[in-house]
């Protein structure tokens, strides 16, 4: 068992949360992991993204290597092709569909939204409105998660375990928020 | 299954560096915050040693006098660390070379962090020059494990020699996280001060003793690399082929072998100087070498020029690697002439999208205001700095002219107004200022300069991650110490409203022939939420009565 996992966004929209998520479910499954963070200058309203790799062998590079990525989970959509280059053919892209736009220069949706459907394995949703109309705007993270959460290689139980401990502090109200958030995301995705 | 995370802690490389540091009987850290090595203090900083006061943590006011600091605790027989991003190491750089001829009494080891592909720096300078130049031990760990054994492995050496040693890392391994297997923890080291009490008088008579000393041991060095666990050959059948791999790169190295299956010669090389009896071997049973390593071609320079002997050496310098930027499993399969597929193009749809201003910084404020008080002047007359400010370069501000080393502002402003540039301004931010932009002040006001020095003042080092500046509440009171005239130092608010009146102050002291000093201040809006979430945290828990 062997993922290789991209995680794409801007800096500020909480892509490490995910990954937080997806770490700890993988320690509980006893998996090796590597994980490569972005810090510093680009943290700034800039591209951020975050090399995540999980695997049952021990894991040589921090880095992925080029055109090997599984899996792209990005919460913002021009994001999510930033790093179309990495992925394997095989691979999956799960990428949410609203843009955040900060740059004069952000390309027509609809064009985004043409490339985002030439990659033949990809799931598009709507996070931002689906974790709206849960009531929560902030969780829209784990909407994205519960999308890409089949193709993760690590079983829905250990993923809500963990998203149970990482927010258990911040009160059980915010820890269902956050399960609901990913179980419309997991339905949406078996669409 | 589960056994195999059992007793691993989840740290980036700098932390590992950082626990291994607690765990090996770290009495204190010196540090001036830069990426990557900023969360290194900040790891200590959080454990329980550090909060029951038992390791000394606390940001020092920049990298030289954090090394002195770590000397001076070191003199005392104690164990420490100072840690800094490479350029750091220039400005630390006088206390480092002298440190070597010294020497270390308690463990001393130095930590720099390099950034190959400049993410975010000036430059890509290597760090094992200056260890190089120092003739220190060199420690360079492959993975966060041995990050984490190495310090304890570098203290331990530190003592030994009674020398520094310096421990290099690059952004790859500082900020990726892995599981770690920690130590029992040691004891700490109780005081006790230099055997030979002139050891760390450095008058010409002694410092010649003390270089010979050092010379003396670097035999014993590369002794200690030809037997380090860190420095590892391992044999292969095709000798067509020797391969060096240096820390970091032996994994891209072994990313393109999953089973391991490498049929070439490796030495893996974890501490220098170079360890000589593997290197000789390599290079007598192989019919070439390829060198990989991040960062620029030290190894491959040192073994081009140490053997000479018409064999062919591979690497950065011959194009077989890329002369410049951070290596990757690919560059390296490249590199080793493996077939490597490119799948798909990124898309042109894709804009870039950089790093910005946060909505309602304070220096948003600044830059439109500076850029409409020097509207009616020909352009280019702006030198700033480092930090989040360094942003102002970038549309839609596009309002300064240099950024080059931390202080360069005040003083690359002086020199233009000494050849006639005048006005010029210096735009530079609070914690710059007290790193090194003080005595820049100085040369101005004692030439009496016309310049205009705006700090500016957002109350933290934000473009680290809000740690303390050592600037707050200080700024004014050094002005005016430093000779600046009270009249002339001048404090704002940077806000819209006060617009009409900041105008005013800025275009007075611009025209002002002499220096003076403007102080935008108004907290970073990302240190402010901080500090409000936390305080709210503490008001809850005053309500609830816990
Ligand atoms: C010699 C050196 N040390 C450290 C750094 C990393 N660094 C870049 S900017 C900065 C601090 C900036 O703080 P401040 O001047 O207060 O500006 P702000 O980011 O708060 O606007 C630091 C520590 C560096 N580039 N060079
Ligand atoms: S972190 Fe603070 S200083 Fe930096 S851009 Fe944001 S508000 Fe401005």
């Amino acid at each position: 068992m062997k993922r290789d996992i991209i995680l794409a966004g801007v800096g500020g929209q909480g892509i490490l949360t995910i990954a937080n998520v997806i770490g700890l479910a993988s320690i509980e499954a006893g998996l090796f992991i590597k994980q490569a963070e972005v810090h510093g200058m680009s943290q700034r309203g800039g591209d951020v993204h975050s090399d995540m790799r999980i695997s049952d062998k021990e894991i040589a590079s921090d880095l992925i290597p080029e055109g090997q990525c599984d899996l792209i989970i990005a919460v913002e959509p021009m994001e999510s092709l930033r790093y179309v280059d990495m992925l394997d053919d095989e691979g999956w892209l799960v990428t949410n569909t609203t843009p955040y736009v900060n740059i004069d220069n952000y390309p027509d949706m609809a064009d985004v939204m043409k490339e985002i459907e030439s990659i033949p394995n990809h799931v598009a949703i709507d996070a931002d409105k689906i974790a709206k109309a849960l009531g929560s705007h902030r969780s829209a993270n784990m909407v994205i998660l519960g999308a890409a959460s089949p193709f993760l290689g690590v079983s829905e139980e250990k993923l809500k375990n963990a998203i149970k401990k990482l927010f258990g502090s911040k009160g059980d109200k915010i820890v269902e928020l956050n399960l609901k958030a990913f179980d419309e995301g997991r339905k949406r995705a078996n669409l | 299954m589960k056994d195999r995370n059992m007793g691993k802690i989840m740290v980036l490389g700098d932390e590992a560096i950082a626990q291994g540091a607690v765990d090996a009987g770290l009495s204190g850290i010196y540090a001036y915050p830069g990426t990557p090595s900023t969360e290194i203090m900040e790891h200590i900083m959080r454990t329980k040693e550090a909060k029951e006061g038992k390791i000394r943590t606390g940001w020092a006011s920049n990298e030289k006098t954090a090394m002195e600091a770590a000397l001076g605790m070191s003199y005392s027989g104690k164990r420490t660390i100072v840690t800094m991003k490479h350029v750091g190491l220039n400005v630390a750089a006088d206390a480092f070379i002298n440190s070597a001829i010294t020497g270390a009494n308690g463990g001393l080891v130095v930590v720099s962090a390099d950034d190959p592909s400049m993410h975010s720096s000036q430059n890509e300078q290597d760090s094992r020059f200056y260890g190089k130049f120092a003739m220190i031990p060199i420690l360079e760990p492959s993975n966060q494990q041995e990050a984490y054994d190495m310090v304890g492995y570098g203290f331990d050496l530190s003592e030994k020699f009674r020398v520094p040693v310096l421990l290099r890392i690059t952004t790859r391994l500082a900020h990726s996280r892995s599981g770690v297997v920690v130590k029992e923890k040691k004891e700490q080291n109780p005081l006790r001060l230099p055997s030979d009490p002139k050891q760390f008088i450095l008058l010409p008579a002694i410092a010649r003793k003390r270089y010979k000393h050092l010379l003396g041991n670097q035999g014993a060095f590369i002794v200690e690399s030809e037997t380090s666990q860190y420095n590892r050959y391992f044999d292969g059948k095709d000798k067509s082929l020797g391969i060096i791999a240096c820390g970091i790169a032996y994994n891209y190295l072994m990313e393109n072998f999953p089973e391991r299956d490498i049929l070439h010669p490796v030495l893996k090389i974890g501490q220098y100087p170079l360890p000589e009896n593997h290197l000789n071997k390599l290079y007598n049973e192989c019919d070439e070498i390829l060198v990989l390593e991040d960062g620029y071609p030290f190894v491959e320079e040192l073994i081009k020029s140490y053997f000479d002997l018409g064999k062919k050496v591979k690497g950065r310098l011959d194009g077989t690697v890329p002369r410049d930027g951070e290596l990757n499993p690919v560059r390296v399969a490249v590199a080793l002439g493996m077939e490597v597929s490119h799948k798909r193009d990124i898309p042109s749809v894709v804009a870039p999208r950089p790093p910005q201003l946060c909505k309602g910084c304070p220096h948003i404020y600044s830059y439109r205001a500076l850029n409409e008080a020097l509207a009616g002047l020909s352009k280019g007359r702006v030198f700033a700095d480092i930090g989040c400010y360094t942003l102002g370069a970038l549309e839609p501000f596009d309002a300064i002219n240099s950024c080059v080393d931390m202080g360069a502002s005040i003083t690359m402003a002086k020199g233009a107004a000494d050849s006639g540039l005048v006005p010029s301004v210096a735009v530079i931010g609070d914690s710059t200022f007290t790193h090194s932009g003080m005595t820049g002040l100085l040369d101005a006001v004692n030439d009496n300069s016309p310049i205009t020095v705006f700090i500016l003042d957002n109350g933290t080092t934000a473009m680290t991650g809000g740690q303390k500046s050592q600037a707050t509440g200080k700024i004014e009171r050094i002005c005016e110490a430093l000779g600046v005239e009270k009249e002339h130092i001048r404090v704002v608010e940077p806000m819209p409203k006060e617009h009409e009146k900041n105008m005013k102050i800025f275009k007075e002291e611009i025209e002002y022939e002499g220096v003076s000093v403007i102080i935008p201040r108004r907290e970073c809006i990302v240190t402010a939420s901080k500090r409000l979430r936390e305080l709210k945290k503490i008001k809850q828990k005053e309500t609830v009565g816990v």
